[in-house]
């Protein structure tokens, strides 16, 4: 239980960079690419958890009550948020992939040579 | 090829770097643990993540404000009509047969689903401050209302619910609204993004002084941002059509 | 005090003000909303810079200062060097929207709209005093840029290149996230000077040495360093002309400046003792992609594909710069991104007239074409020259200063002479293009396969061409070059920036000013000095180079492109086909590079 966590979010690393690296369809790469992402999530808010503490939330714990870190959770929301947007505009250009040259295949592409 | 040894050092780099962090459940870091116990009386709101993400760490969640509106404002560039595409009596058509198709329990029940889904956004956009949620959260479930329309086979009065032009004010207005909230704390003569609102009482509906405020124009934002980004898609693949 | 906000707010009210207004589609009163902004961030950044020369500027945003050495808020703390980089991002971008006024005949609102949130991304980058802040303004830069980059959808190329780009750059903001993650594990700060006292002075083990490997390998990233630069010809290849301008003079140098940023305020203290590695690996990692970079730009004849790879070859110099750590190092570096900055963003505004005017970017399609343009062939020739090193021009200042300080290095004498044949190589293959363009000089090149590849690349500009060129358009050309050359005769331009870098290393006294409120003077006072004569020789050994190197390969004698460069051949063909355009490749090369550089981290650091 002490590495679990953040042995996860290495392997997420892991194999989302393998799905990028290995693709052949655009929204099997943009998944991956999030995979990645989610990586750092679970790093980041493993980092800030805290054995027995309860959530940042003092609306009914009394406001002596040891809390779980609130700013790995504010930039775990950043994060969510940044990832979010990416994948739509990758997820765009996904789109004008297939309706302009028919082909959502990475290696089909290939105008960009040399 | 190059790629697997490559990842496997990798991965067993971030292992040996991992094993180093303190244990698992032993969070000690001085920025949470000051925060814990000033936040609550600084900023009189409950949900402690609220004020430190628009508060303490305000301009971060500018940025990623902007971060939205760019995509946004980036996938109506990316997927705009092109000289060659129009809105073709069949495609309408089509869209208004391909609703005919979706059986009544989905229409009905995305029908009723829609109001409760606005509230819902509302209300979790309105208590950022005091229970968990936000303008972000808030705004993505107003976003997915408008998504139950075109979920219950209704593309067409999707596009009428959701016009491009409101959505880009939305858009526009909640981005520029944060950054006029950040102004706000400049004309009072004090630094950008502090907060110039009395602070109120804890737990109350209008109380921590401007994050109301700010959680009300990120849901907006968010709101018209997130529809923005589905409206286009929904247009780009189901009523355009190039013209053979 | 009050400028420092608003250095980033009056970009983005008014790109939030352009998008909500986009319903009135006026063209003019978009040009003129963006250019009033850009312009005001000019005059904001270039005060700051000036003020910030007596001591760092500090801004805690929202008024919380640090709680006992804690810091709680966000600040955006910065020296000259950072503001006059800020400044400069913002001359560009006003050099960018003056040229889109006539280069574009019909384009949206969003277009302002997203470039002045790219603008603000820019400025907020390079003030930023904490470590996530710096990673959200990273990020929106990217989706900015990628936005820009495939701003021309309706062909190939640029679908492909913003795909390709944003990507790897995504990648790359992952490699940044999982550093600052391993990073706050460790310390438990996010402020930059916070972190820097945490590390303090203890002996780095892995977790450190492997945060910071991360952290670097992102900015990295979007420096375009080799191995990770090769999204980097894709995307400015195809982006619009103005905002080629913008990436190839700021953004990618801005992954540099986080670099030494993040060097130099969080982990000087913990890597001192090992200081020699690190500009061991920084330095190699430079000059490769120097070379490369260079030999690249020799196989290409779509102009914006071959200034693409000279940019990258001359990030690599600005790397060895970077990588020297030390004051002179970085002084250098940073006087030779500007000077060398607006001189190539003036050679992209000459592509973008000819493209205008000719309706092609590809330089064996515009063989002796470029005739009617006497003005961009004077401008590209003077240009490629002082690019390549020649005194007294604003580039050939900064190159000198970098190479005084490897010098100045004991065991780096070897590197100004590699600088030299990197900037001969890609000075010479601009020289070659404009002599092919606008003298007519040169085989006429046969239409084989790879020229079918690249008109359908440069496609995409190929509008209708135009009969005349408008005034407007040659005003940022020109102001951009003359800037560009008068650099480097500016008095005491070095001393002003010795003295700024001096500041910006000096990470004691940029932790007392960030926690402390507390203004120190960097110790010793700076002798002024100019480019030793050394360096002249250099200066004009790469002109001469370029120009040799230019002639070689327009002589006659049937081979296509490279003349009698044999020699280079092979390992040309060799990169060109690992540049194949698709992304897993590149995303494949982008691990490699960081398990490398990381492993060799690993080695040297601990």
């Amino acid at each position: 239980m002490n590495l679990f966590p953040f042995l996860v979010a290495v392997w997420l690393a892991a194999v989302g960079l393998y799905g990028v690296v290995t693709s052949r369809h655009f929204v099997h790469l943009v998944i991956s690419l999030s995979v990645m992402q989610a990586s750092t999530y679970v790093l980041l808010l493993a980092v800030g958890y805290r054995t027995g503490a309860k959530a940042p939330v003092f609306a009914d714990i009394p406001a002596r009550s040891r809390i779980v870190d609130p700013v790995v959770q504010a930039l775990t929301l950043t994060d969510v948020v940044v990832e979010a947007t990416v994948s739509a505009l990758l997820l765009a250009l996904a789109v004008q992939a297939h309706k302009r040259f028919g082909t959502v295949d990475p290696d089909e592409l290939g105008a960009l040579r040399g | 090829m190059l790629f697997l040894p490559a990842v496997l050092l990798l991965a067993a780099g971030l292992v040996w770097a991992v094993t180093e962090l303190p244990a698992f459940g032993h969070y000690s870091g001085v920025y949470g643990l000051t925060l814990e116990h000033v936040a609550l009386g600084q900023r009189r709101a409950t949900d402690i993540v609220s004020p430190v993400t628009f508060d303490y760490r305000g301009v971060d969640t500018l940025g990623e404000e902007f971060i939205l509106f760019a995509a946004a404002v980036g996938c109506a560039i990316l997927l705009r009509s092109q000289r060659d595409e129009e809105v073709t009596e069949a495609a309408s058509e089509r869209a208004a047969a391909r609703a005919e198709e979706v059986r009544r329990p989905v229409r009905a029940l995305a029908a009723v689903l829609v109001a409760p889904a606005v509230v819902l956004g509302a209300y979790i956009v309105a208590h950022g401050h005091l229970t968990p949620g936000g303008g972000f959260q808030g705004g993505v479930i107003l976003a997915s209302a408008t998504v139950l329309v075109y979920a219950g086979g209704q593309a067409v009065a999707f596009r009428r619910v959701s016009p491009e032009p409101a959505l880009e004010l939305a858009d526009g207005v909640g981005a520029a609204g944060f950054a006029l909230v950040a102004i706000g704390g400049l004309m009072f003569g004090l630094a950008a993004l502090h907060n110039f609102l009395p602070l109120g009482t804890q737990s109350q509906l209008l109380s921590a002084g401007m994050l109301p405020l700010l959680n009300l124009s990120v849901g907006i934002e968010v709101a018209g941002a997130v529809t923005l980004i589905i409206s286009e898609f929904v247009d780009q693949t189901l009523l355009r059509s190039r013209r053979r | 005090m009050t400028l420092v906000p608003l250095t980033i707010l009056v970009p983005l009210v008014a790109a939030g003000l352009l998008a909500a207004s986009r319903p009135l589609a006026s063209r003019l009163l978009a040009d003129v909303i963006a250019l009033g902004a850009a312009v005001a961030v000019l005059v904001m950044c270039a005060i700051l810079t000036h003020r910030a020369s007596h001591g760092e500027i500090v801004y805690w945003w929202g008024a919380w200062r640090p709680h006992g050495g804690v810091s709680l808020g966000i600040s955006f703390a910065f020296d000259s060097l950072g503001a006059g980089f800020a400044t400069f991002a913002a001359a560009l971008m006003v050099a960018a929207l003056v040229f889109s006024w006539r280069f574009f005949e019909t384009v949206d609102h969003l277009y302002h709209t997203v470039l002045l949130v790219f603008l603000a991304a820019m400025v907020g980058f390079c003030l930023s005093g904490d470590l996530f802040n710096m990673f959200v303004f990273f990020e929106l830069m990217g989706v900015s840029a990628y936005v820009l980059a495939g701003f021309l959808i309706e062909h190939r190329s640029p679908l492909e290149g913003s795909l390709n780009f944003a990507i790897t750059n995504s990648a790359g903001g992952v490699l940044v996230l999982f550093g600052i993650g391993l990073i706050y594990g460790r310390t438990g700060a996010l402020n930059l000077a916070q972190i820097g006292q945490t590390l303090g002075h203890v002996h780095p083990d892995g977790l450190v040495v492997a945060g910071f490997a991360l952290v670097v390998c992102g900015f990295l990233v979007k420096a375009a360093a080799v191995p990770f630069h090769f999204w980097l010809a894709d995307a400015y290849a195809v982006a619009p002309t103005p905002v080629c301008i913008l990436f190839a003079g700021a953004m990618s140098e801005l992954g540099l400046l986080g670099v030494a940023r993040v060097y130099w305020t969080s982990f000087a203290g913990v890597f001192g003792a090992h200081e020699g590695e690190l500009r061991a690996v920084l330095v190699t990692v430079g000059i490769v992609t120097a070379l490369a970079g260079a030999l690249m730009t020799l196989g290409q004849h779509h102009l914006k594909r071959m200034l693409a790879f000279a940019t990258v070859s001359y990030i690599g110099l600005f790397l060895v710069g970077v990588g020297l750590l030390s004051r002179d190092g970085l002084g250098g570096a940073a006087a030779y991104v500007v000077g060398d900055g607006l001189v190539k963003a003036s050679l992209f505004v000459c592509v973008g007239i000819l493209q205008h005017r000719c309706a092609s970017v590809d330089e064996v399609d515009l063989h002796g074409r470029g005739r009617v343009l006497p003005i961009a062939g004077v401008l590209f020739g003077v240009g490629a020259l002082a690019v390549a090193g020649l005194p007294p021009f604003g580039p050939f200042l900064g190159k000198a200063l970098v190479e005084d300080a490897a010098l100045g290095q004991p065991g780096y004498g070897w590197v100004p002479a590699l600088m030299l044949i990197a900037a001969a190589l890609s000075g010479g293959a601009i020289l070659r293009a404009g002599a092919r363009v606008f003298l007519g000089l040169g085989p006429r090149g046969e239409p084989d396969e790879s020229s079918d590849e690249a008109r359908e690349e440069a496609e995409p500009e190929s509008e209708e061409p135009h009969d005349s060129t408008p005034w407007l358009m040659w005003v940022p050309a020109l102001a951009l070059m003359a800037a560009g050359l008068a650099w480097g005769l500016i008095p005491d331009l070095s001393h002003s920036i010795g003295a700024a870098a001096a500041r910006f290393v000096d990470h004691a006294g940029y932790a007392r000013a960030v926690l402390d409120g507390v203004l120190t003077t960097p110790g010793h006072v700076l002798a002024p000095h100019g480019a030793s004569p050394g360096s002249y020789l250099y200066g004009v050994g790469a002109a001469l180079g370029a120009v040799a190197v230019a002639a070689l390969a327009l002589i006659r004698d049937g081979e296509r492109r490279l003349g009698p460069l044999m020699a280079l051949r092979a390992p040309l063909q060799g990169l060109r086909r690992l540049h194949s355009g698709h992304v897993g490749d590149y995303v494949a090369w982008l691990t490699a590079g960081v398990t490398v550089i990381g492993g060799v981290f690993m080695i040297a650091l601990i």
